[in-house]
C-alpha cells in the first residue's frame, strides 16, 4: 500500500469510503459549475468573435431572472454538499464507545505510542482489522497533526491539550503516518506507519518482545508512588476529594461552576490544581508540572477511568 | 446607421494616427532621483511600488525555484531541511506581504483611481508617499531577517513555535510585517477617502467603474483587519521576548488563540489578494468584448458581500485544531455562502460576452485565463469548506494547490492583465502584441502543470511543508517542478519585452483601446494633475457599442 503509484489513495478504515464519495460529488458539482461557465465562454468567444457578422442588436445588461438564478442554484447546492459534509464530519469527530485506546504523545520529531495492555511504539502503530480504535493525543512541545491518508483522518495534537481520533480500519497493509502541522526543522522526518494486521497476529504481535505492564497498571503504580493516594484514599489529616467514580462526573466547583470529570479536567488537576478547586475543598495539592511527563499523566487518568465506583487502593 | 459607422472608422483613423507622446507628462516634468524619491505624485508612487514588489516577486520567486528543484527528488538533497523551511517561509511571507497584498492595490491602484475618478491625485498624497516609505522599512527588516538567516516558523507563525521553539529571527520578520500592514493601512485610508471625496461632478456611486467598486472593499478590509495582525504579531513578539504567556500553554496561554487571531486577519486578507484582480477583469472584458457590462449592481455588490462575509470565515482554516465541531459547522456553511457573491461575478463575465464584439488582445487573454483559473480556485475552496473532506485535504498539497489557484491564477494573472491594459497610458508606448499573446498562454500552461498535479498529491495524503516525502509522490513533484519551469519563462518574457517597449514600443496616444474609462480620456502618459480639466461625467460607464465597434481596429492588431 506504500510506495505504490497511486491516482487516488487507497481506502482503508470505515470512514474512507464516506470522505470519497462526498469527495466525488464536488468533483461532479465542479465539473457542472466549470461546463456552466467554460462552454458559454468559449461559446460566445467563437461566436460573437470581432469581425464575425452576427446579430449583435439589443444586447441584455442585465436580468434579473438571470441573477436570482445563479444565486439561488449554487447557494441550494452548496447546502446540500455543507449538509452532507458536516454529517460524514461530524461522525468522523465523535469516537464511539469501546473503542480500543491507544495514547499518543508527539514530540519534535516523533510519535510516542502505548497500547491499553502496555505495549510501547514508536512511529508505528500495529492495529487489529475492524476494530474501532480511538487515540487520545498530546504533545509535549509545539502542535502536531495526526494524519493517516488512508484513514481520511487528521487531527492537531496540541500541547497541554488533549485531543480525540478515531477510526476502524478495514483493510490490512502498511500505511504512512504524517505529521500534517508545521512543527520545526524534522518535520518531514516526523512521519511512520500504521499496520493493519489480522486481530490474531495483533494479539500475537501484543505479547511478543517486551510487552510492559498495562496502562492501568502503571497509573496504579504512579498514583501510589507520586503520594496521590496518600490524600485521595480515605485520609484523615488532609481533606481532599475521593477519586472513585469521578471520571465522566458531574463535578461542582468552588466558583459555582459545574464541570465534567474528562481527561482534560482531570489532567488540569493534576498539573495546575488551582484552577479549578472542586466545591468543599481547599488548594491543597501541589503542582505536579514538571515532575511528571505526560505519558505518565494519561496513564494515570487511565488507572482512574478504570476505577469505576470502586475506592482506589493505598 | 451608415452615417454612424463612417464616424466610427473616422474615429478609428485618428486613434491610429494620434500615437504620439504627450509632450509634457509625469515622467517627463521633473528629473533625477530626487524627484522621485520626494515625489506626491500617485502616479510616480505607483511606479515606486511596482519596482519595490518586482524586487520582493524575485526574491520570493528564487525560494520557489530552489524548493521546486529540491522536490524532484524525494529525498532531501539538494539543502538542508532548516534551510528548506526558510525557503518556503521567506517565499509566504514575501509573496503575500511584500507583492500580493500591495499588487494591484499599490501599484494599478494607485496610479488609476485617481484618473478613473477624474482627480488630480488621491485625497492624501504626502499619507501615498508615507506608506511607500513605511513598505520600504518593512521590506528592509524583512530583508534583514533574511540576510541574518532567515525564518523557519512559515507564513503563519503558529504558536507555540514561533514563541518558544524557533531558533530564527522570527521578531524583526514580524516587525518588518508588522511595519508593512500600516503601509497597506494607510493606502486602504487614502483610497476610501478619494473614493469619497474626489469623484468628478456627475461620477455618483453607480456610475463608478467597478474596478472602484472593488478597490473600495479591499480597502474597507485593509483598514479594518490589519490592525487586527498587528496586535496578533504583536502578542507573538511580547511572548517570544519576554515570555509573557499568551499563547503557550506551558505559560499558561493558549495556541489555538493565536490561530484564532491570525486567521481573523489573514483571511480577509485573502480577499485583499483577490478583489482588486476582480476589479480588473471587469475593466479588460468589457473594452475587449466592446460591451456594457452585465449586471453592473450585482457585481459591485458582490465585492462588497464578499468583503463582509470574508470577516465571518477565519475558522475554516481550524476545522482539525481541536476548534469546536459545531463552531467547525458554522464557519462551514458561511464558507459556503463567501462562494455565492464570487460566483455571481464569474457568471456575470461570462454573459458580458454575450453578444459582444470579443477581440483576443493579451489583457483578453488573460482575463479570460483568469476566469477559468479562478473558477478551479473557487470550486476547490469548497472541498475545503466541505468539513469532512477538509479533515483529510487540510495542510497537504490540495491547499497549496488551491490557494495557488487563487493568488497566482487569480491575483498575478489580473496583475499582468491590468499591467498590459494600463501599460500604455502608464508609459505612453504599447507593449509588443503578439509576444504578449504567447507568454500569457505560456503562463496559463506553466502555471497548470505546477499547481494542478499538486491537488492530486494532496488529496493522495502528501503534507506541506515536507522537506523529503515518499517517493511514491515523485511523479507529481517532478511534473510540479517542470511547469514551474514553464511559468518561470512566463514571467520572463513581460519583463524582457516590457523593458523593450519603454523605448522602442509603438506610441500609444491617449485611447488605444478605445476604452470609456476617465483614464483614457487624457494624454498617454497622463499629465502630472491627470487631467487639463476636470472631466464631467453624464453617464454610466462602460459604454461600448459592439454593433458599432465591430469593424474598428484596436491600436495595434
Amino acid at each position: 500500500m506504500m510506495d505504490d503509484f497511486h491516482l487516488f489513495p487507497v481506502d482503508a478504515s470505515s470512514s474512507a469510503q464516506q470522505v470519497d464519495w462526498l469527495f466525488y460529488a464536488l468533483i461532479l458539482m465542479s465539473l457542472f459549475f466549470i461546463a456552466a461557465v467554460f462552454l458559454p465562454i468559449f461559446y460566445f468567444s467563437i461566436r460573437y468573435r470581432r469581425g464575425a457578422k452576427v446579430d449583435r442588436s439589443n444586447p441584455q445588461i442585465g436580468s434579473n431572472l438571470l441573477e436570482t438564478g445563479w444565486t439561488v442554484l449554487p447557494l441550494l447546492i452548496s447546502l446540500g454538499v455543507f449538509t452532507w459534509g458536516a454529517l460524514v464530519y461530524f461522525r468522523l469527530e465523535t469516537p464511539p464507545a469501546n473503542a480500543l485506546q491507544v495514547q499518543v504523545v508527539a514530540k519534535q520529531w516523533m510519535w510516542k505510542l502505548q497500547h491499553a495492555e502496555g505495549k510501547r511504539e514508536i512511529n508505528e502503530l500495529h492495529l487489529p482489522l475492524g476494530t474501532t480504535i480511538s487515540l487520545t493525543m498530546t504533545s509535549e512541545d509545539v502542535i502536531h497533526s495526526f494524519f493517516v491518508p488512508a484513514f481520511r483522518v487528521k487531527q492537531d495534537v496540541l500541547p497541554g491539550k488533549y485531543t480525540t481520533e478515531w477510526f476502524r480500519p478495514t483493510r490490512l497493509g502498511e500505511y504512512h503516518l504524517f505529521c500534517a502541522e508545521y512543527c520545526g526543522t524534522n518535520h518531514s522526518a516526523m512521519i511512520g506507519r500504521v499496520v493493519v494486521m489480522r486481530p490474531a497476529d495483533y494479539e500475537e504481535w501484543l505479547n511478543s518482545g517486551e510487552t510492559g505492564r498495562s496502562i492501568v497498571f502503571e497509573g496504579h503504580r504512579l498514583f501510589q508512588e507520586r503520594g496521590c493516594s496518600g490524600c485521595h484514599v480515605d485520609s484523615r489529616a488532609i481533606h481532599a476529594p475521593p477519586l472513585e467514580g469521578v471520571y465522566g462526573k458531574q463535578v461542582p466547583l468552588a466558583s459555582g461552576e459545574i464541570v465534567t470529570a474528562d481527561d482534560q479536567y482531570l489532567r488540569d488537576s493534576i498539573l495546575v490544581p488551582g484552577k479549578q478547586i472542586s466545591a468543599g475543598y481547599e488548594n491543597l495539592m501541589p503542582s505536579y508540572t514538571g515532575h511528571i511527563s505526560e505519558a505518565e499523566i494519561m496513564q494515570i487518568i487511565a488507572y482512574l477511568k478504570s476505577l469505576g465506583e470502586q475506592r482506589p487502593e493505598r | 446607421m451608415e452615417t454612424h459607422l463612417e464616424a466610427e472608422s473616422a474615429t478609428a483613423r485618428i486613434v491610429r494616427t494620434s500615437g504620439r507622446m504627450a509632450p509634457v507628462n509625469y515622467l517627463s516634468r521633473e528629473h533625477g532621483v530626487k524627484s522621485w524619491l520626494l515625489t506626491t505624485d500617485h502616479k510616480r508612487i505607483a511606479l515606486l511600488y511596482l519596482f519595490t514588489i518586482l524586487f520582493f516577486f524575485t526574491i520570493a520567486s528564487v525560494a520557489a525555484a530552489m524548493m521546486r528543484i529540491e522536490l524532484l527528488t524525494p529525498q532531501g538533497d539538494l539543502v538542508t531541511s532548516e534551510t528548506y523551511n526558510k525557503l518556503f517561509t521567506i517565499h509566504g511571507v514575501l509573496m503575500v506581504w511584500f507583492f500580493l497584498i500591495p499588487s494591484i492595490p499599490a501599484v494599478l491602484g494607485n496610479f488609476v483611481i485617481p484618473m478613473m475618478l477624474g482627480a488630480r491625485d488621491v485625497a492624501f498624497p504626502k499619507l501615498n508617499l508615507i506608506s511607500w516609505y513605511l513598505f520600504i522599512i518593512g521590506g528592509a527588516l524583512a530583508l534583514w531577517s533574511l540576510v541574518h538567516g532567515g525564518v523557519d516558523t512559515g507564513w503563519t507563525f503558529y504558536t507555540p513555535y514561533s514563541t518558544t521553539y524557533a531558533n530564527s529571527h522570527v521578531i524583526s520578520m514580524a516587525a518588518g510585517i508588522f511595519v508593512a500592514g500600516f503601509s497597506s493601512i494607510a493606502t486602504g485610508l487614502n483610497f476610501i477617502v478619494t473614493v469619497h471625496k474626489l469623484r468628478a461632478p456627475g461620477l455618483t456611486w453607480f456610475r463608478l467603474p467597478l474596478f472602484i467598486w472593488s478597490m473600495y472593499a479591499t480597502s474597507l478590509i485593509m483598514v479594518l483587519a490589519t490592525p487586527v495582525l498587528a496586535i496578533t504579531l504583536g502578542l507573538m513578539s511580547l511572548e517570544r521576548f519576554w515570555g509573557i504567556g499568551i499563547f503557550d500553554p506551558k505559560l499558561g496561554g493558549d495556541p489555538v488563540l493565536f490561530q484564532h487571531l491570525f486567521w481573523f486577519y489573514s483571511h480577509p486578507a485573502v480577499y485583499i489578494m483577490i478583489l482588486p484582480g476582480m476589479g480588473v477583469i471587469s475593466e479588460v472584458i468589457t473594452c475587449f468584448s466592446r460591451k456594457q457590462v452585465f449586471g453592473y449592481a450585482w457585481i459591485a455588490s458582490a465585492s462588497m458581500a464578499i468583503a463582509i462575509l470574508g470577516f465571518l470565515v477565519w475558522g475554516h482554516h481550524m476545522f482539525v485544531s481541536s476548534q469546536s465541531i459545531y463552531a467547525g459547522m458554522v464557519f462551514s456553511i458561511l464558507s459556503f455562502i463567501v462562494a455565492i457573491p464570487s460566483g455571481i461575478k464569474v457568471f456575470n463575465w461570462t454573459a458580458t460576452l454575450h453578444k459582444g464584439s470579443i477581440s483576443f488582445h493579451t489583457p483578453m487573454l488573460y482575463a479570460l485565463g483568469f476566469i477559468g483559473l479562478f473558477t478551479i480556485g473557487g470550486l476547490t475552496g469548497l472541498f475545503l469548506a466541505a468539513l469532512a473532506v477538509d479533515v483529510h485535504v487540510t495542510d497537504t498539497y490540495f491547499v497549496v494547490a488551491h490557494f495557488h489557484y487563487i493568488m497566482v491564477g487569480g491575483m498575478v494573472t489580473a496583475f499582468m492583465g491590468g499591467l498590459h491594459y494600463w501599460w500604455p497610458k502608464i508609459t505612453g508606448r504599447l507593449y509588443p502584441e503578439f509576444l504578449g499573446k504567447i507568454s500569457a498562454i505560456v503562463l496559463f500552461i506553466g502555471f497548470n502543470l505546477t499547481f494542478f498535479p499538486q491537488f492530486l498529491l494532496g488529496y493522495l495524503g502528501m503534507p506541506r511543508r515536507y522537506h523529503a516525502y515518499p517517493p511514491e509522490f515523485q511523479v507529481f513533484h517532478v511534473l510540479s517542478t517542470a511547469g514551474a519551469t514553464i511559468l518561470g519563462i512566463g514571467y520572463l518574457m513581460p519583463l524582457m519585452y516590457l523593458i523593450w517597449s519603454l523605448k522602442h514600443g509603438r506610441l500609444a496616444g491617449p485611447n488605444p483601446w478605445r476604452a470609456t474609462g476617465l483614464e483614457w480620456q487624457t494624454e498617454s502618459p497622463p499629465p502630472k494633475h491627470n487631467f487639463e480639466e476636470t472631466p464631467i461625467v453624464t453617464g454610466p460607464p462602460y459604454q461600448y457599442s459592439a454593433e458599432e465597434d465591430n469593424q474598428i481596429e484596436m491600436a495595434n492588431v
